[in-house]
């Protein structure tokens, strides 16, 4: 990538993203607009999965809401977004977590981290 | 009615993703425009149609040849690599030597792109014409990217001109009209348009103001 593009997307980088990766359970507040008045929504799941880097990363929160699975893609640097919080640190073995698409109930739970890893 | 097209020439770096001030991911392809020198200026009385010509670029000036040379010398003008020409009314605005920048444009105008697009080589019908190919089954075979009839037999007993067929694809000139500019960043030298614009990266950019959208009144 051309140096002055990847000058033009560091700017847009937001510094204050904590360190998460998949299987860890974030609290993502999001800025939603209605009307002319914007409220903060909380959208509570794991994350499958993190895509594409620089400016263009992105990460997906699944969350089951009345028995029905939500996925939610959110750019990583997105100015929509207030804060992001992790609430726990999954122990999980791959970098997609496609494979919980498909679990329910008590084999759709991820395990906690122990040994609580300084974040990287 | 005078028509007032600007135009800068630059070089395509690449795309990526920016946010709006409505927060959404808005593509654009950035592009390094300029500095454009004014190299010459062509009037109605003694040219018989009036333009801007703009060069841009770095060229050995030992490399020029001749005629181009001694004119150029003789304007004080420094040799460029690419010349084009601006056709627009409001010519003689512009003098000799003019640099001609970034900030020619600015966000939100609406501007029309050309390039040079990128080569396929020999393409066959379903890239280079959207044919739809053949079917995958009942009972073809070898044939699932062709093009199927060309014309009937006896009647004509020829197949009609510019029909669409096979062959070689890409690197001609193209122009994207109608896109719009994001920001400019005068500093840099860098357009963001909205949209990607033909070429590689690393190719050369003509940007002129839209002909259609957004023209004047």
């Amino acid at each position: 990538m051309h140096t002055q593009i990847q000058e033009l997307e560091k700017a847009a980088l937001r510094s204050d993203v904590p360190a998460f990766r998949p299987g860890d359970t974030l609290e993502v507040h999001v800025r939603v607009v209605e009307g002319n008045r914007s409220r903060i929504q909380v959208f509570k799941g794991f994350v499958l999965r993190r895509q594409g880097g620089g400016a263009r990363e992105t990460f997906t929160v699944r969350k089951v809401s009345y028995g029905v699975g939500v996925e939610r893609t959110f750019p990583v640097h997105s100015p929509v977004i207030e804060k992001i919080t992790v609430v726990t640190r999954g122990d999980v073995r791959r970098a997609k977590l496609y494979y919980m698409r498909d679990l329910r109930g008590k084999a759709a739970r991820i395990r906690e981290k122990r040994d609580a890893l300084p974040a990287k | 009615m005078a028509k007032q097209i600007k135009g800068v020439l630059g070089k395509k770096l690449g795309m990526t993703q920016v946010f709006d001030e409505g927060n959404r991911l808005v593509p654009v392809t950035v592009v390094e425009a300029g500095p454009c020198v004014v190299t010459r200026v062509r009037t109605p009385e003694q040219d018989g149609y009036s333009a801007v010509q703009l060069g841009y670029g770095q060229v050995d000036p030992r490399k020029v040849n001749k005629p181009l040379g001694d004119y150029l010398r003789k304007h004080d003008i420094t040799p460029r690599r690419y010349f084009t020409e601006v056709r627009t009314d409001d010519a003689s605005e512009y003098t000799l030597g003019q640099e001609v920048l970034a900030d020619t444009f600015e966000a939100g105008q609406y501007i029309d792109v050309t390039g040079k697009s990128k080569g396929k080589g020999f393409a066959g019908v379903m890239k280079r014409h959207n044919f739809r190919g053949l079917s995958a089954s009942h009972g073809t075979q070898r044939k699932h990217r062709s093009p199927g009839s060309i014309g009937g037999c006896a009647t004509p007993g020829r197949v009609f001109k510019g029909l669409r067929m096979a062959g070689r694809m890409g690197n001609v000139r193209v122009t994207i009209q109608s896109l719009k500019v994001h920001a400019v960043d005068a500093e840099k030298g860098l357009i963001l348009i909205k949209g990607a614009i033909p070429g590689a990266n690393g190719s050369l950019v003509l940007i002129r103001t839209a002909a259609k959208k957004g023209a004047a009144k």
